[in-house]
């Protein structure tokens, strides 16, 4: 590729940007989504993009790969003005984004997921199959993925299939790789490689915008940074010349306690008692206990059997043996429904589809569960439903425009108070949440951190499933740690450390498991 | 302060806009104008419309398609579609005239006929809630094995001779001009706008249309619900086929053919989604009213039938694509 002798020069220089952004605006109908932005992408060097949700992050992706276009400003592409149209324009000039979700296909092999829309030609224009096979495995072998190019894409784990979309990025000689959270549903390991990964795209001299809301792995790999505030860039500049406190300001326009909430907790009588509990496929040998006014942390990597546990609990998979007690008492729960009536609930992982009717209004998604109690004789009384919604998401600082706004309009944050407020107008005695924080913004989780401490403090038990090793240390009075399907160790507070909890997660005598 | 037991406050407003706004934006508003529309042409175009008895007469043409229509909307609010009420008004029918030939008096054949229709909704019911097959896939089964069963005991031949007091149920008029059916028809309508707006029962209808899977995870017996629903639209199914038959005096293998499109259509008609979650029954009473002017109205025109359903058809893709193309025009 001719550009490769340019690029080699840009890295002794790295002084001008590969891509850069000015004057950046965008609007939808009552929103300003960006106003006069600023943003540039050096190559071999990673650019972080930091915000809260609803800064802008993802409509300024959007832009930058041809979804969307702006209302005004300019884009220079080795400074000369471009204009990115359609996605293919953005593809054409080098710039790749890897999003969130992947967006791949289940039913294609790996080389097809690939090279879909740029596969090589053969004779009559037909795909060269061989060629592409051929490609593909020597593009997964230069990232380190060992996967062979015809499997399926159904048959790899999320780290594997990320590995895939980021094969897929190099694929189209990419200059400018936008990672858009790429770690999110990444367990601890399969984060490090991600990172050796970015590592080595960086010395290939791509020109990467990561954004992320961890702080810990934005100072791990980013070379600079652009901070984000209600649709305005507040500030860019070095990793080298900031702390984390000046990015949390910064990106909140005020000072924030990134601290947790300290509390003094005193776990009282035995609520809860699992024994024995096992599944036909996902997890054996399951036994803990809970006390009142506890948090007991659940820590594993991904696939490690945490949340199939907590769903069997709730009465979703039933599962083969075991025995469930509640106060004492041998408790019997076949479904969600026996779940609730028993004192179990469960705020799940996936708030989208799990959690929230986002179609349906926020006062009818609070009171679904307690329709019983807001009804008489199976006639709604909506008065009694707005009382019984507001008194709760008022208590959860819910932030929306009315009590009539579908929950699929609020922040994610929001919607997830939502959910958490649901589950406590049924006035239950064990919560369990399941990544309460994933995908929130740093305002919502401090608050959902607050309300797990002063819900625990008011003698409500709580379960908590995280992979995120801060919030786990931060808030469990007791720590269990899952390792395929069974529980690896259970640690007090006190005598844990990250290391512990990432070799206990992993296994403590193999190292570098294979994604 | 607790999050537990917290106190009452007033701050977060219930909703961000009042009735008349919410009322004016609404489907059924838009149904009311096309009905009043209908009817001031039905009145111009002909000066036999208005006549009490001609009007009363049109209402046949809706009111036993309605009454499925009613169970049929809260199926497709939750995510199912039941194809096979035609086949149970069938076989249904096939069924009391088979009973009449052993004496049976009226109430004997409406039992007979509501028990079939519930047994009907029961086997559709079960096949999609047990086994968990698409109800669009098993209904389309069971359209034809309904049928099928009516014409295997009829043949060509068709069922008569049913007793005056049971054609009363299809023929008879309540007071002055009020049918039976009319009554019946508006009777459901109440009940079936309250189950579905004012009841739990209704809320989880929806809930369970718009996202079965949170439904499930919040506590509501998702099967069991879409259970009653199948068994509430064989019910329906049953006592249309009970109206029907008492007002044709016969039974013939053919009858109410393709009916189960012309409810799917009112459904639709009346603002209920086709892919569940979101619909009223007032939206259906208008959609029935509607289709029900249009076919007489073009009757008294001596238009074709075929025309007729050229201008069904029409009219429920304008009354579709036009919402969308407006939303589309003040999105640009």
């Amino acid at each position: 590729m001719s550009y490769s002798i340019d690029m080699t020069d840009q890295i002794a220089g790295a002084t001008d940007p590969v891509l850069r952004l000015a004057g950046i605006s965008k609007s939808f109908p009552g929103v300003k989504a960006l106003s006069d932005v600023e943003l540039a992408l050096y190559p071999g060097q990673v650019t972080a993009l930091i915000g809260e949700n609803g800064a802008g992050k993802s409509t300024l992706v959007k832009i930058l790969t041809g979804l969307y276009q702006p209302d005004a400003g300019r884009i220079e592409l080795d400074g000369a003005a471009v204009r990115f149209a359609t996605a293919s324009d953005a593809a054409a000039a080098g710039v790749t984004a890897i999003h969130q979700e992947t967006v791949l296909f289940d039913d294609l092999s790996v080389a097809e997921n690939i090279f879909l829309g740029h596969a090589p030609r053969g004779r009559f224009g037909l795909i060269d199959w061989a060629r592409m096979r051929r490609e593909a495995a020597a593009i997964l072998t230069r990232i380190g993925a060992q996967i062979d190019p015809a499997t399926p894409l159904r048959e790899l784990g999320i780290a594997s299939k990320h590995l895939v979309a980021i094969a897929r990025a190099l694929s189209i000689e990419a200059r400018v790789v936008v990672m858009d959270e790429p770690t999110a549903a990444l367990s601890a390991t399969e984060i490090e490689e991600l990172y050796e990964l970015v590592d080595r795209l960086k010395r290939e001299g791509k020109a990467i915008l990561f954004i992320s809301h961890k702080f810990d792995e934005i100072f791990r790999i980013a070379d600079r940074y652009t901070v984000f505030r209600d649709g305005q860039m507040v500030d860019a500049g070095r990793m080298a010349d900031v702390t984390e406190t000046q990015l949390v300001e910064k990106m909140v326009g005020r000072a924030v306690d990134t601290i947790f909430p300290q509390r003094e907790s005193v776990p009282g009588e035995v609520v809860l008692t699992v024994a024995g509990y096992a599944h036909p496929t996902e997890f054996a040998d399951i036994g803990f206990t809970l006390r009142r006014g506890e948090i007991l942390g659940f820590y594993g990597l991904v696939g490690a059997g945490r949340s199939e546990v907590m769903q069997a609990l709730f009465g979703v998979t039933r599962p083969a043996r075991g025995a469930v007690r509640i106060d004492g008492r041998i408790a019997v729960i076949r479904s969600p429904a026996e779940a609730i009536a028993q004192g179990i609930v469960y705020v799940p992982e996936d708030r989208g589809r799990q959690g929230a009717v986002t179609a349906m209004p926020i006062f009818q998604n609070v009171t679904l569960p307690s329709l019983p109690r807001t009804s008489r004789r199976g006639f709604i009384r909506m008065a009694e439903e707005f009382a019984l919604a507001r008194t709760y998401t008022e208590r959860l600082d819910l932030r929306a425009a009315a009590l009539d706004q579908p929950v699929g309009e609020l922040s994610g944050g929001n919607q997830q108070k939502v959910v958490i407020a649901k589950w406590l107008a049924t006035r239950p005695k064990v919560i369990i949440l399941d990544e309460p924080t994933k995908g929130i913004d740093v305002g919502s989780k401090a608050a959902v951190h607050d309300f797990m401490a002063e819900l625990a403090a008011e003698g409500l038990s709580v379960i908590m499933v995280s992979s995120e090793i801060p919030e786990i240390l931060g808030m469990s009075d007791r720590v269990i740690v899952m390792r395929e399907g069974r529980i690896a160790a259970e640690f007090d507070r006190a005598r844990l450390t990250p290391e512990t909890l990432v070799r206990t997660a992993a296994g403590y005598d193999r190292k570098g498991v294979a994604a | 302060m607790s999050l537990l037991d917290p106190p009452r406050s007033r701050s977060l407003p219930d909703r961000l806009t009042g009735p008349a706004a919410r009322l004016s934006r609404s489907w059924e508003v838009l149904l009311l104008g096309i009905a009043v529309l209908i009817f001031v042409a039905n009145t111009q175009a002909s000066p036999y419309f208005l006549d009490p008895w001609n009007l009363s007469d049109a209402t046949f043409n809706f009111t036993e398609k309605a009454m499925i229509a009613f169970a049929m909307a809260l199926l497709i609010i939750a995510g199912e579609i039941d194809l096979s009420v035609a086949g149970i008004i069938a076989l249904a029918s096939t069924a009391m005239g088979w009973a009449l030939q052993f004496g049976l008096g009226t109430p004997g054949l409406v039992m007979i006929g509501l028990a079939v229709g519930l047994a009907c909704g029961a086997v559709n019911g079960a096949l999609v809630t047990r086994l968990g097959l698409p109800s669009i896939v098993v209904t389309i089964g069971t359209m034809s094995l309904f049928r099928g069963i009516s014409y295997i005991v009829l043949g060509d031949q068709a069922f008569n001779g049913y007793p005056d007091s049971f054609a009363w149920l299809g023929r008879g008029y309540v007071v002055w001009v009020i049918s039976f059916e009319l009554v019946l028809f508006a009777l459901f309508a109440l009940i079936y706008g309250i189950v579905l707006h004012r009841t739990n029962f209704g809320r989880h209808v929806v809930t369970i249309g718009n996202n079965p899977t949170a439904a499930r995870f919040a506590g509501i017996r998702v099967e069991r619900v879409k259970m009653v629903l199948f068994l509430l639209t064989g019910l329906m199914s049953g006592i249309a086929a009970v109206c029907l038959t008492a007002r044709l005096g016969s039974t013939r293998p053919s009858i109410a053919s393709a009916w189960e499109l012309e409810v799917v259509t009112m459904v639709v008609l009346g603002g209920v989604s086709i892919l569940g979650g979101s619909g009223s029954i007032p939206g259906v009473v208008l959609a029935a009213l509607v289709m029900g002017m249009v076919t007489f109205g073009l009757g008294l025109l001596n238009v074709p039938g075929i025309v007729m359903s050229i201008f069904i058809g029409a009219l429920l893709i304008g009354v579709i694509a036009i919402p969308r193309l407006v939303a589309r025009i003040r999105g640009r």
